[in-house]
């Protein structure tokens, strides 16, 4: 589904590269060059996601997030910084952000937090209790697992990840997303860690069957799909 | 600047100047507290015995009448040092005395008082007297007195006194500031001295210490250690700089080299394609690089304090080790946690865990290494209380770090020789020691027999540090 995005980011360059990327995977973006044009145009347009540098001229990011949200336009809204420490994604958090991604970025990582973003506002804050994607079930309120029809069992963690990755099944989940929201840390594990604990978790799911759900998406992160859809 | 000028701005003259000023304020203020008392008690005196020879005087009177009168008077005026005397008869004509001249008025009225005159002998000159006037029965007049040159003479001395001591004191100021100026100026001006060649580049430069242990020692050996720590710094900054070079210089030079070959030899989009990738590959680990540098920075600078809080940190070691359990599992090294249920601690949880996560990375890197097939290579991770202290454990059974080489693998980007051909930037048990600075506390690298013991002890306490 095509998002409609607004990026307030001071460099023309850096703008026009988001936009170029997002229109080729299929979104449109809107651009504003200063924190009082985001800020006008982000209260006047149906944005799905808005896309805010922290550091930007006449109202820098952090406000214009606070003025937003005292005007109640509850639009999710993805932080990009060049600071990317601790304590600096607590304070934009607490802004009111949504999420908080450190410059250098993938844009496979901004597009699959902008996507999770997106889908959480559609999604409204209700919660399923029962996530299916092909013959594959997760109850969260048994925490029970099954395969057609057979229980799997999982580890706490494991149940958590599969729960995240089925919560945002058809969309790319990275692998800091996923450290993120499944182990809540937020600093370098230096190794693939995250991988080993994929593929563990995919021999419990996928071995076996004809049809794996967990596919690697090079370049970005994990997906769970159903893949004969 | 001339040297007079120099000599007056410096602190020994104006030091000297308000000693001065003070000892002459002193010394005067001394004298004329005896000047006067002295004055007083002589004048006490004078009018005493003036007192008493009015008293014998009375009684030749009584006795004998005028006649009598200018007996006693004449007598005593041949005595040496004799009081002042003066008879006259009603029409003003003298009839005994030892006084010449006197004012006018002087006989007149009746009273005591202060008058000059001149003796009857001498003509030369007026003296001060204290005098007392009577009028006798039958038109007399008697004057009784002391001279007063005494007093004057004492006068004198005093003053005289008072202009010694003043020269005395000038004197001793001059000397005073002069050695105080040789003596402390001299050392305050060979340390601005060292400082200033200190300054101009001569960073190995250090003051002078007399020995005597006096404040000047002290000061001078407080900016010695000053200076050394600044030396520490700068080396440690130019070995960080000549690293920073080397180590992301060599990942740039891989990173244009590959955009270079793909540039020359590249045939198909798939070549291209693995070109690019390979490319963003070496950027991302420069943007690690960047950022584990960054981290250590502010952990050092202790500016990661604002996002301090309470937690657990037992359980950041249980997840730690949790998310590390299938790494060892792959590696074929048996993790092992032991950890008590909660451990409060305030400070950063993901500096702790980002710490901590090095060290398991490592530890779980090198368990391996060097093994023979008989012993199961493994890591622990353990949390213990100990006073106010938490110890996090972090042991492996590696080949270790030689004892030479512990304090060193704590810097920045130091990779010993045998870890050169595994992946990693030697950044993490710096960053590892830098948190545990922040929070107070301190990294140890000990020996498991064998293998590393890698100890991150954390005051529980806030405020650590």
């Amino acid at each position: 589904m095509p998002m409609k995005l607004l990026i307030v980011e001071d460099d023309k360059e850096a703008a026009a590269y988001l936009v170029k990327a997002f229109r080729e995977t299929g979104h449109v973006a809107d651009t504003a060059a200063d924190g009082l044009d985001g800020y006008a145009m982000a209260r006047e347009g149906a944005y799905d996601v808005l896309i805010i540098d922290r550091m930007l001229p006449k109202l820098d990011g952090l406000s214009l997030i606070h003025g937003l949200r005292e005007q109640k336009v509850e639009t999710p809204v993805l932080i990009l910084s060049a600071l990317g420490q601790v304590d600096d994604r607590v304070k934009g958090l607490r802004a009111g952000g949504d999420d908080y991604l450190a410059k250098p970025y993938a844009f496979s990582e901004l597009l699959a937090r902008v996507e999770v973003l997106a889908r959480r506002r559609r999604a409204g804050p209700a919660e399923e209790t029962l996530y299916r994607v092909g013959d594959l079930e997760l109850d969260r309120l048994a925490r029970r697992v099954t395969r057609e029809g057979k229980p799997i069992d999982l580890q706490p963690r494991e149940f958590r990840l599969l729960e995240y990755l089925m919560r945002h099944a058809g969309q790319v989940v990275t692998r800091t997303m996923l450290l993120e929201n499944v182990w809540d840390y937020h600093f370098d594990p230096q190794t693939n860690v995250i991988d080993v604990h994929l593929s563990r978790l995919r021999g419990k799911i996928d071995k076996g069957f004809d049809r794996p759900l967990i596919h690697t998406v090079r370049g970005a992160g994990y997906m769970v799909r159903d893949g004969a859809r | 600047m001339t040297a007079l000028g120099k000599l007056f701005r410096t602190t020994a003259f104006k030091l000297s100047a308000a000693y001065l000023v003070i000892f002459a304020i002193f010394a005067a203020v001394l004298l004329g507290y005896i000047a006067f008392n002295t004055r007083r008690l002589i004048a006490e005196q004078v009018s005493g015995a003036v007192d008493a020879e009015i008293q014998g005087l009375a009684e030749q009177y009584q006795a004998g009448g005028v006649p009598r009168l200018v007996s006693v008077i004449d007598a005593r005026t041949r005595l040496p040092g004799s009081s002042l005397y003066l008879l006259l008869a009603p029409r003003g004509v003298r009839l005994a005395g030892n006084v010449g001249r006197v004012g006018p008025d002087v006989m007149l009225s009746p009273g005591q008082r202060i008058i000059r005159y001149s003796h009857a002998d001498d003509d030369n000159g007026e003296h001060e007297a204290l005098v007392r006037v009577f009028e006798l029965q039958g038109g007399f007049r008697l004057l009784v007195g002391r001279d007063l040159s005494e007093s004057d003479r004492l006068r004198f001395v005093i003053r005289r006194a008072f202009g010694w001591s003043l020269s005395l004191v000038v004197v001793m100021a001059l000397l005073g500031g002069w050695f105080v100026t040789r003596r402390v100026l001299g050392r305050i001006d060979s340390m601005t001295d060292t400082t200033r060649g200190i300054m101009e580049g001569n960073l190995a430069g250090r003051l002078a210490i007399a020995g005597t242990n006096d404040e000047f020692d002290r000061l001078a050996g407080n900016l010695n250690l000053m200076l050394d720590r600044v030396e520490e710094l700068m080396a440690g900054l130019k070995q960080v700089s000549d690293n920073v070079a080397h180590d992301l210089k060599t990942p740039l030079t891989r990173l244009r080299n590959g955009a270079e070959e793909a540039l020359r030899t590249a045939q198909s989009p798939d070549d291209y394609r693995g070109a690019l990738e390979k490319i963003i590959e070496e950027a991302d680990n420069l943007i690690r690089v960047f950022n584990a540098l960054l981290m250590i920075a502010r952990a050092e600078a202790g500016n990661a304090r604002e996002g301090m809080a309470e937690f657990d940190v037992a359980e950041v070691a249980r997840d730690v080790a949790e998310l590390y359990e299938p790494v060892a599992e792959e590696a074929g090294v048996t993790l092992t946690v032991e950890v008590p249920d909660q451990v409060r601690l305030f400070g950063s949880r993901e500096l702790v865990g980002q710490a901590l996560a090095n060290l398991v990375d490592n530890a779980l890197k090198y368990a391996p290494v060097g093994k023979d097939a008989a012993t199961q290579p493994a890591v622990s991770v353990q949390a213990m209380r100990r006073d106010d202290m938490v110890d996090l454990v972090v042991s492996d059974t590696g080949p270790g770090i030689p004892e030479a080489d512990r304090a060193r693998v704590l810097d920045r980007f130091v990779r010993l020789e045998n870890s050169r051909s595994r992946p990693g930037f030697g950044l993490g048990l710096s960053l590892a020691a830098a948190v545990a600075r922040l929070h107070g506390g301190a990294l140890r690298l000990e020996d498991n027999g064998p293998g590393l013991r890698a100890v991150v002890s954390l005051p529980v306490r806030r405020g650590g540090g």
